[in-house]
């Protein structure tokens, strides 16, 4: 097939990528969305399949309906409380693609050293053996694909290439092993502590350094071009793996994003190196919307990118507000009761939910609340759960409407109107500290006003402090009534007495 | 044990310590409830009710005191009570030790243990039992129907076809329990409420009741009332001259006034001087709750009802919650089984006196012979500190306008500089690139511009299924695999093919859980 139509499937492929993460502005056009990106997969697949310098193509079938496979089965299996975990292995996969194509480049470059050597050295040519010249000079005839785009390129083209070749398979590698680490903190396989090496962030700055040193190595052409790359690999993986550990559980939505960003760029430096303008447009398209999610996580916890990434908290200003009063606990005939009496009740979702799995008892209890002609509503903070967006997914496996679910924009201004708020496993995210203590970790983090509501109950499993081991003053708030206990036990105590 | 209720000997008192209700709640706690007969029957509780819920009625005072292990009343024990009790009993009612020194003097030669249910510490978790607040909270309501029943004319505004009427303005001063209940009284019958309080951090609860607090201008760094367990504490000269001023500017306006200052163990400050009772208009009604203790009005006569020359009821009652037998026995009845409920943990029957418990020390006066008044401070503070709100200062037009035009300058200073230093980047890449490099860097960058743009617009509730599309679509890597697989080196296909297969597996499985969770957003 002509060349020419292979680009123009990549360009209809790129416009209907972006239709597709455009759609997702909305619920309704977000499930067209989906059908723009499966259409626009497919086209870019058949189009490289039939499009020059493709071979093996029976192979690259079967290879990718086995993956595809694996990918329904899993994708059909996973939990949604699950997502997480599973967007995290996924990035992983991307990854370690993005590496071993690049090591492919490299290994396609070795092959054709001495016919590029050739082409860029016309004076060499004279003096070589010509049966030798001849025999390259037919093998240079048939190179297709890849191969054939390589040999083409001049010196200065071949040095941009390692540059990309070295760029793509160090964040690649990164991706790699950040995202298994991710998944494990995620999947409860490592502890969700942050974890470092003596020497911590040091250990980082080195392995770095080293990286960027065995990548001019690389590029210079100075000894073994596969094992600089190796090493490299190594070192990447290394980063991946310690930058991760040493990031704790609550901080993961942004993790997870950041990851999600890198598998884009990765895809765009291999894109780069490959000449392939929609693997570049699509990377970028990934990359972009993953360093967006990680802002917006960012700002909603009031922290700086870097220190994020750099794992713990910053420096604390000065001693926390002393907090004094007492918890106080309360059963499930109260809350029920209480419930009874509301008109207006709005519910505060967050991971301790998904860890009780506890969205099918909170939804079962929001439609019978509704029954009775009760507003209730959800307030979602953007960074509760582990996922961005998580809260949102559970609610709707769960059946929850998603015109009831507001962000915390939407709903923080409603609080002082409302009769009783259920907080449901979450906890820094309706710290009042962060509002009224300027020396508290979280200060200045915008969080949901739960405490303005009449009456709050936070259904918690026991005493302790939350992720950031901040103590929250919201509890010893005099409105505030602690229901201690599993949250979907509590909350299937709770429908019963609801009438 | 055995626990019985006294009958209250004082006159006019309704109330009863121990009601048909409560009783049952004390045997599930392991007691026998006594009560003395006719105990109940001002407050409505008949012997025969009693009975009913399995109490047993005993005839006279002197029977259910020989009887029972516990005593309970509501009003401080008679000397003649006390001296009939035996050593190791328990007597638990209202006490008032720092009044009743001769009182705590017998109790304690009697070796009785006595309990004064208005001593419980004002922490949370002794609200429960917190008589004074139960009480506070009816005498509150009852204020509002008493000064309804003097008023001669509606709480609520109307507009009728016989006219126009105007609602009654009340003003509550101090936003105790007391206040607080008056408050919520007041306003659901219509009034428009205006409340004052000393401590300003009382301002919200105020306005949460739906009064309007009656601000006071005046600088002076406040005791806050955690320091005083939760009670006003007595304010300076000056400051009681500026509220005595803004009382002197509202008092012709308001057609109900109820009174609940009172600062514990002190005389009722005079907060409604006799100045301000005659400017206010015929027909106006004062409810002073502090009448006991002196009143907070100039010329309240306590227990009476007194109707001034120019025509204002002052209304000087002491006896509100009793005024409202039921209701106060019901809650007091309550007060005391929670009690019972913290004296007996194993829920035996049996009292423990556990002495290290903040709320049995505060509350115990009288102990094994010993006078156990006034109680060293409580561990636990019962509210928490107050931050000083610091306000933002509003600023003028002129000084937004400035600091608008400055944000702008900064901003467009950054953007510049940032849009500078990357020109540069971008040329010296230019001078080294080659030119196949740079025609792929445009469609790079204009990508990462499309990204920007069309991801801002994700709705924040999607952002999940947007990572995983994202995600999905990150396996275009495929086609770079693709390319590569027909390479005649086997070891690049053999790489490539497992890429393939990683792509392969991200493809369907991203795609798929996307459309799984999209599909899962219902509207309602």
């Amino acid at each position: 097939m002509e060349f020419g139509f292979s680009t123009a499937a990549y360009v209809v492929a790129a416009v209907l990528f972006i239709l597709s993460l455009g759609g997702l502005s909305g619920q309704e056009s977000a499930k067209r969305a989906v059908w723009y990106g499966i259409a626009a997969m497919a086209l870019a697949i058949f189009a490289t399949l039939i499009g020059p310098g493709s071979g093996n193509w029976l192979l690259a079938l079967v290879m990718l309906l086995v993956g595809g496979g694996a990918g329904w089965v899993v994708a059909q299996r996973v939990q949604m409380t699950e997502m997480p975990q599973l967007v995290a292995a996924m990035h992983s996969l991307v990854g370690l693609a993005a590496v071993l194509i690049g090591f492919n480049a490299q290994f396609e470059l070795n092959g054709l050293r001495e016919i590029m050597a050739l082409s860029h050295d016309p004076t060499g040519a004279a003096m070589m053996d010509p049966a030798r010249l001849i025999e390259l000079a037919e093998r240079a005839q048939k190179l297709t694909g890849f191969a054939a785009v390589l040999a083409h390129k001049t010196a200065a083209e071949v040095a941009m290439l390692k540059v990309e070749v070295f760029l793509g398979i160090f964040i690649g590698a990164v991706t790699f092993t950040g995202s298994i680490i991710a998944f494990g903190k995620l999947a409860g396989k490592i502890d969700g502590k942050p974890r470092k090496l003596p020497g911590g962030h040091a250990l980082n700055a080195g392995a770095a350094l080293l990286s960027v040193l065995f990548g001019v190595l690389y590029c210079a052409d100075i000894g073994s071009p596969v094992l600089w790359l190796v090493l490299v690999t190594l070192m990447a993986f290394f980063i991946g793996y310690h930058l991760i550990m040493g990031i704790g559980g609550a901080d993961m939505p942004v993790v997870v994003s950041m990851l999600n960003s890198y598998s884009g760029w990765a895809a765009a430096a291999i894109g780069f190196t490959l000449g392939n303008d929609l693997l570049i447009v699509v990377g970028a398209l990934v990359g972009s919307s993953g360093a967006i999610l990680s802002y917006i996580m960012c700002k909603a916890m009031n922290r700086n990118f870097v220190s994020v990434i750099l794992g713990g908290f910053g420096g604390e200003a000065g001693p926390a507000m002393e907090i004094e009063g007492e918890q106080i606990a309360i059963d499930a005939e109260n809350v029920a009761a209480a419930l009874n009496d509301a008109d207006e009740i709005i519910i505060v979702p967050g991971y301790g939910m998904a860890v009780a799995q506890a969205q099918q008892s909170v939804s079962e209890l929001t439609r019978k609340l509704r029954a009775r002609g009760k507003k209730v509503r959800f307030a979602i903070h953007p960074v509760a759960g582990r996922l961005p967006g998580h809260m949102n997914v559970l609610l709707a496996e769960a059946k929850v409407p998603y015109d009831i679910v507001l962000e915390m924009d939407e709903i923080n201004e409603d609080f002082p109107n409302t009769d009783v708020v259920i907080v449901i496993g979450s906890n820094d995210i309706v710290n009042p500290a962060a509002q009224e203590d300027p020396n508290s970790p979280i200060a200045g983090m915008p969080v949901l006003e739960v405490w303005k509501a009449k009456q709050v109950f936070v259904s918690k499993r026991g005493q302790g402090t939350g992720y950031s081991g901040i103590e929250n003053p919201l509890f010893y708030k005099e409105n505030t009534r602690m229901f201690y206990g599993d949250a979907k036990k509590s909350i299937d105590a709770l429908l019963p007495m609801i009438d | 044990m055995k626990i019985g209720a006294l009958k209250e000997t004082f006159d006019g008192e309704a109330r009863v310590a121990i009601t048909p209700s409560s009783a049952a709640h004390l045997k599930k706690l392991g007691y026998d409830p006594y009560v003395e007969s006719g105990a109940g029957a001002r407050a409505g509780f008949s012997d025969a009710a009693y009975q009913a819920a399995g109490v047993t009625v005993v005839p006279g005072a002197a029977d259910l005191i020989r009887d029972t292990d516990i005593v309970v009343k509501v009003r401080p024990p008679s000397e003649a009570e006390i001296a009939q009790m035996r050593r190791g009993q328990t007597v638990i009612s209202y006490f008032y030790p720092s009044q009743n020194s001769e009182l705590l003097e017998a109790a304690r030669e009697q070796g009785v243990t006595a309990i004064a249910m208005d001593m419980v510490p004002r922490i949370s978790r002794a609200q429960k039992m917190d008589a004074l607040s139960s009480m506070a909270n009816i005498a509150g309501y009852r204020a509002v129907i008493e000064a309804a029943n003097n008023f001669g004319r509606f709480f609520t505004g109307q507009v009728t076809a016989a006219g126009k009427v105007p609602p009654a303005k009340v003003l509550i001063v101090g936003a105790g329990v007391a206040g607080l209940a008056a408050i919520g009284a007041a306003t659901s019958l219509g009034a428009q409420v205006y409340a004052f309080d000393v401590r300003p951090e009382v301002a919200e609860q105020i306005e949460s009741m739906g009064a309007e607090f009656v601000y006071l201008d005046f600088a002076e760094a406040q005791t806050d009332g955690a320091t005083t367990g939760g009670y006003a504490a007595p304010s300076s000269p000056e400051f009681r001259e500026a509220q005595l001023k803004k009382f002197r500017e509202l008092a012709p306006e308001m057609d109900i006034v109820i009174t609940t200052a009172l600062i514990p163990g002190r005389d009722a400050p005079i907060l409604w001087t006799a100045d301000m009772v005659e400017s206010m208009k015929t027909g106006s009604v004062i409810v002073d709750l502090a009448a006991e203790r002196g009143g907070n009005c100039e010329l309240t006569v306590p227990d009476e009802r007194f109707v001034t020359d120019n025509g204002v009821v002052i209304i000087g009652y002491t006896d509100f919650p009793s005024r409202m037998g039921a209701q106060a026995s019901e809650l007091y009845g309550n007060n005391i089984r929670h009690m019972m409920t913290d004296l007996t943990p194993g829920k035996d029957g049996q009292v423990v006196q556990n002495m290290e418990d903040d709320v049995i020390r505060g509350s115990t006066v009288t102990f094994d012979g010993d006078v156990t008044w006034p109680p060293p401070p409580p561990k636990v503070a019962a509210i928490a500190a107050q931050k000083p709100k610091e306000k933002a200062k509003e600023l003028t037009p002129e000084e937004r306008r400035a600091k608008e035009v400055a944000e702008f300058k900064a901003q467009t200073r950054s953007q510049v500089t940032l849009l500078a230093v990357g020109a540069i980047l971008m040329l010296l890449v230019g001078i080294y690139a080659p030119a196949s490099f740079l025609s792929h860097f445009i469609v790079f960058v204009l990508s990462c511009f499309i990204g920007f743009q069309v991801i801002w617009n994700v709705s924040h509730s999607l952002h999940t299924p947007l990572m995983a599309i994202t995600n999905a679509i990150s396996s275009i890597i495929i086609v770079g695999a693709l390319l590569q697989i027909g390479s005649g080196s086997w070891l690049i296909v053999v790489l490539a093919a497992a890429s393939v297969l990683m792509a392969g597996v991200n493809i369907f499985g991203g795609f798929l859980v996307t459309r799984r969770m999209l599909a899962m957003f219902q509207k309602s």
